[in-house]
């Protein structure tokens, strides 16, 4: 890569590393704010003139780094002719716009978040001209939805502004959706998606099936961005944005976004059949309609909105046409469009700002006023009419040419007659412009005494009118660009001469046709506004809104049915499904032959059995008195713990009956603050559905669970057999592979059990600060009490227990790396010695002894286990590879150390904490419920009742 | 011996899928436990049943062992399901003392209240 990609790919991004500044700068000064807004731009501006020469000599910059290779997604970014006009719009338009913004701007408004956005915004389209790759396209095209949405919302106490914004948002951001599919399926076809690629294959996409789902989609992203009918609604209504966004968006960037699209897609889309009626009929029509009802409009920036909307129109038409000639036209007139029309919505921000209203009715007269102003204006408009020596004229000639010879269907009519009925409206509502803002005598009914004013506001608007009179009367200044960019869209070189006198042409006649027409409905303009003013007319906003409504209603029907809040629902609909999705798998796939024999069931695996299923058939029976199936539910947790110890899963059957045994206790606990029993509620009907339901479910897991078993699968446990003593250093292959060969899992699931235990002391603590904690506070549950709470025989047992417990817990957790054994039993081990001392001495009795909070048990584990993990890194090994040796002190047998131990103590630590920080979260709330508290370890002592029985005899 | 895991699979589905069906929390979670079980189960038993074939090795035979992977990633799992029904048994009290019923359903006036967006 060169210094030219380089600085291409600088360019791209300066807008927004500069987004972040003025966030910073307002607060030493407006001013300040504007100024170190200007910067990023005018730095990209030079370089942008410094490439310029390159790309003018016909080369073509390129910048590209791979970001997503896998998907076709690279950051790449290109300058050829067509992207050096539109950058060079869009940062010198933007340069202007933040001059201008500065003054037009109040003291109320957030100056700096403006500018953050206007540059959000120009990054983004600054990055749809660049782009390379049309995926990246898609990313800054979005961008520029998103941020648009906050440039025309600015005003938030504005509703129109809110609403304006939200429908601007919805409409390009639907288009944009369906420009995403359009891109896809282009990619799709080329096998490619660098837009060099899709440019240079153009014959394969055009005879692709896929052509024409392409091209609509696509089309519909350009069209929506664009403003073409049917779609052109949101843009007038986006006027409700402050002046400088208007002017910014609607007249150099965001419309031109849809124009930029075709122009950019032209070689690998245009010059089909399809492509001429969609795009050409199109903007045909958006071209008269916009010009007819600007006519009528009194808003000023309404009436250049529309004109907007025709203006684009014409340009789409322009496209669509196909030719080498239109393309040039196209080309010329955006150039043309920018310049009038910026300077125009300025002009009328500077009117609204001195005279406090917009509206035409209520001005008039303003020449003698603002003389400045007016002057501005009126080369604008003359140049928006189409006027001879004004740049607007140049390229409406070329496109009124272009239409005299174009066939719509054999009909060689319809195209130039509508072009200049377009042209006529268009001369209408330009002289209105002038003459009813301007012209007329001066009125003393102002709502503010207008006048001209400062220089900086009008700077950009001049400058902009200099430049509309200088390419009327020397349109070779401007031919240079428009043949470079004109000949980067029709992808072959185009050699045009634009001048000013064509000759005797039938367009010359369509132009005088136009503006004779012209002035005689500007002169007929009060009688013609009063029959359309009184003519019924669809209003875009009103069906925007009704479609959006029902919408809405449609998607809470679905919402409504699909998601009622009852979650009974989900669950059925949800196993129902995974059955039915299981059995489709089932019969399609087919399964190969069994090639496993069964196991012999000895007689005692048979008694097993059958506890377990009594037991389920016992929970499910008895599932109303809670208590009762709660015993019978640590039955089945026995019988599967037995299961794991004959099918040799030793490590599995310690867990699991430890893990029983914590959760039988915590059940019991939480079975102290809900109701007792389940009250019946479901019909017969209800139940003997959910029987159905959960029959088949279990009959479709078995099946599969059996199909499964008796079937050879090919494995990786091979290879923790193999390596499991070598490299981790154990001979317990379990424990190996979890804080060794899957150490990271491990980590992560400590961790989340870690979390798991914060949860419910969060949860338990939000609880008993709100209004449940009154209510527990209220509650008597002493009567569920027994009365001796703390047997002696209990208190005794565990406390002569507890040492030996603790004991059998650091044998289980230091054997763990060779046998059975290890952190997680070790942790619970423990964990249920010391839920013994609760149950049996009490709550506050044990808790003072407790010297080592649990949320610090589970920091420590995780820090452990994690710092283990990266001493790895000391030896310059990966995270959490173990290391391991042997120490031989006589008289002291040999024994092994191993850094995954630390691991494990971690794993240890964390599963103790959590496992207690929840049991103790439990039982704080009996506290809280009023339960006394024992300082005695036995409250209910037998000596006391001997004594008393002996003193009363 | 196959079938006799595999039936106890299916039993455990059928009933923790029964349960869990039901209104109120406690069965819910009474149902999530025997679903865990026959969860966890169907995960060890992919690893193919063995007796007497424990992964432990054997420093001085060439003896064959069982599938360990799965046996971890039970290990694990039975812990793991510990914790997730501890949150749902703190959950249910929580909503149990806010609300006064252990329903798990909303009812439809509860779900009718004015859209905050609106």
């Amino acid at each position: 890569m060169g210094d030219g990609s380089n600085l291409l790919v600088i360019m791209a991004l300066l807008p927004f590393v500069g987004a972040l500044v003025p966030g910073w700068m307002i607060r030493a000064g407006r001013n300040a704010c504007a100024t170190f807004t200007a910067i990023p731009t005018i730095l990209a501006l030079v370089m942008l003139g410094l490439l310029a020469p390159d790309v003018m000599a016909g080369e073509v910059i390129q910048a590209e780094f791979s970001w997503l290779p896998q998907l076709g997604l690279s950051a790449s970014f290109f300058l050829d002719g067509l992207g050096l006009l539109f950058a060079g719009m869009i940062l010198g338009v933007g340069l202007l716009i933040i001059l201008y913004a500065r003054f037009y701007l109040s003291g109320e408004d957030p100056m700096g978040q403006f500018y953050t956005y206007l540059l959000l915004f120009q990054g983004a389209m600054l990055g749809i001209v660049l782009s390379d790759n049309i995926l990246l396209l898609l990313v800054f095209w979005e961008l520029t939805s998103l941020s648009s949405f906050l440039l025309i919302g600015y005003w938030k106490h504005l509703p129109e502004g809110r609403q304006g914004a939200r429908m601007a948002l919805a409409v390009t951001g639907a288009g944009g959706l369906a420009m995403i599919g359009g891109m896809l399926i282009l990619g799709n076809i080329v096998g490619s998606y660098n837009l060099t690629d899709i440019l240079a294959s153009g014959d394969l996409i055009q005879s692709s099936d896929w052509y024409v789902p392409a091209l609509v989609l696509i089309l519909l992203g350009a069209f929506t961005k664009s403003a073409q009918f049917p779609f052109h609604f949101w843009l007038p209504h986006a006027m409700a944005a402050p002046t400088p966004v208007s002017a910014y968006l609607h007249s150099a960037t965001m419309v031109k976004a849809g124009v930029f699209l075709m122009a950019r897609m032209w070689p690998a889309l245009a010059g089909t059949e399809i492509w001429f009626y969609i795009v050409a009929s199109v903007g045909l029509i958006t071209m008269v309609l916009g010009a007819v009802i600007a006519l009528f409009k009194d808003d000023l920036k309404a009436l250049l909105a529309f004109s907007t909307v025709s203006h684009l129109g014409l340009l789409t038409m322009l496209l669509g046409f196909g030719t080498p000639a239109a393309a040039v036209a196209a080309v010329f007139h955006i150039i043309n469009h920018l310049t009038f029309k910026a300077a125009l919505f300025m002009t009328a921000g500077i009117v609204d700002h001195e005279a406090h209203t917009r509206d035409i009715k209520r001005l008039g007269g303003l020449a003698r006023l603002m003389p400045i102003t007016a002057t501005i204006g009126t080369i604008a408009a003359l140049s928006m009419a189409g006027i001879p020596l004004f740049n607007g004229f140049l390229s409406k000639e070329m496109m009124l040419e272009e239409a005299s010879h174009t066939y719509w269907f054999e009909n060689p009519w319809i195209v130039p007659a509508l072009a200049t009925l377009g042209a006529l409206f268009s001369v209408a509502y330009s002289l209105r412009f002038i003459f009813h803002t301007f012209g007329g005598p001066v009125r003393d009914d102002y709502p503010h005494k207008p006048h001209d004013p400062p220089f900086g506001m009008y700077a950009a608007p001049a400058l902009l009118a200099v430049l509309v009179v200088l390419i009327g009367l020397m349109p070779f200044l401007a031919e240079p660009l428009v043949t470079v960019a004109a000949s980067a869209v029709a992808g072959e070189a185009l050699h045009p001469h634009l001048k000013i006198w064509h000759g005797v042409t039938p367009a010359l006649f369509m132009s005088l046709a136009a503006i004779g027409g012209g002035i005689v409905f500007l002169l007929i303009h009060r009688p013609l506004d009063r029959v359309w003013l009184a003519a019924p007319r669809p209003e875009a906003k009103a069906i925007f809104e009704w479609i959006v409504e029902k919408l809405a209603a449609l998607s809470r029907w679905i919402t409504e049915i699909s998601h009622n809040g009852a979650i009974s629902r989900y669950v059925a609909i949800f196993t129902v499904a995974s059955v039915a999705l299981g059995f489709a798998a089932y019969s399609g796939g087919g399964v190969g032959p069994e090639t496993r024999a069964m196991l012999p069931i000895p007689p005692l695996v048979g008694v097993g059995w059958f506890a377990l299923v009594c037991g389920v058939g016992a929970v499910v029976v008895f599932h109303r008195t809670r208590f009762r199936a709660l015993v019978v539910l640590s039955i089945i947790g026995l019988m599967i713990s037995a299961g794991f110890v004959y099918l040799s899963a030793p490590d599995l059957a310690l867990t699991q009956i430890s893990v029983e045994t914590v959760t039988i206790m915590l059940l019991l606990l939480a079975l102290h603050f809900i109701p007792k029993e389940t009250p019946k509620e479901s019909s017969g009907l209800l139940r003997a559905r959910d029987g159905v339901i959960a029959a088949v479910a279990g009959l479709g897991t078995g099946a599969l669970a059996y199909t499964f078993m008796l079937r050879d699968v090919d494995t990786i446990s091979g290879f923790h057999l193999d390596n499991s003593y070598e490299g981790g250093g154990g001979s317990n292959v379990v424990n190996v592979i979890l804080v060794d060969f899957r150490g990271y899992d491990t980590y992560g699931e400590i961790i989340v059990l870690g979390i798991a235990g914060l949860i419910i002391y969060a949860l338990m603590t939000a609880l008993l600060n709100g209004p449940a904690g009154r209510k527990l506070r209220n509650t008597d549950f002493t009567r569920d009490l027994s009365r001796d709470r703390h047997p002696l025989m209990m208190v005794v047992a565990t406390r002569v227990m507890m040492p030996i417990a603790v004991m059998v817990g650091i044998y289980i957790f230091l054997r763990g790396h060779n046998y059975p054994g290890g952190g997680f039993v070790a942790g619970l081990v423990i964990a249920i010695a010391l839920l013994m001392q609760y149950m049996a001495s009490g709550f506050a009795w044990t808790q003072m002894r407790q010297r080592i909070q649990y949320h610090a048990m589970i920091g420590f584990g995780v820090v452990i286990a994690g710092l283990t993990g990266a001493g790895a890194w000391l030896a310059g090994k990966p995270f959490l590879t173990s290391a391991y040796g042997y120490i031989h002190r006589p008289p002291i047998e040999e024994f092994e150390w191993a850094t995954a131990l630390f691991f494990d103590l971690g794993v240890f630590l964390t599963v103790l904490g959590a496992v207690m920080l929840m049991l103790y979260s439990l039982s704080r709330i009996a506290r809280y419920a009023g339960q006394q508290v024992n300082l005695e370890p036995m409250d209910y002592d037998p000596a006391d009742r001997v004594k008393k029985r002996e003193g009363s005899e | 011996m196959e079938l006799v895991v595999a039936s106890a699979i299916g039993v455990l589905t059928a009933g923790g899928v029964y349960l869990v069906l039901r209104l109120r929390a406690f069965p819910v979670i009474l149902g999530l436990s025997l679903l865990s079980y026959a969860v966890n189960v169907f995960i060890f038993a992919s690893g193919q049943l063995a007796v007497n074939l424990p992964p432990i090795l054997d420093k001085y035979g060439d003896a064959s062992y069982t599938d360990p992977l799965p046996q971890a990633l039970v290990l694990t799992a039975i812990v793991i399901s510990f914790g997730m029904t501890a949150v749902l048994v703190m959950i249910a009290i929580g909503a149990f003392l806010d609300s006064g019923t252990d329903k798990v359903n909303i009812s439809r006036e509860d779900r009718d209240v004015e859209d905050p967006v609106k």
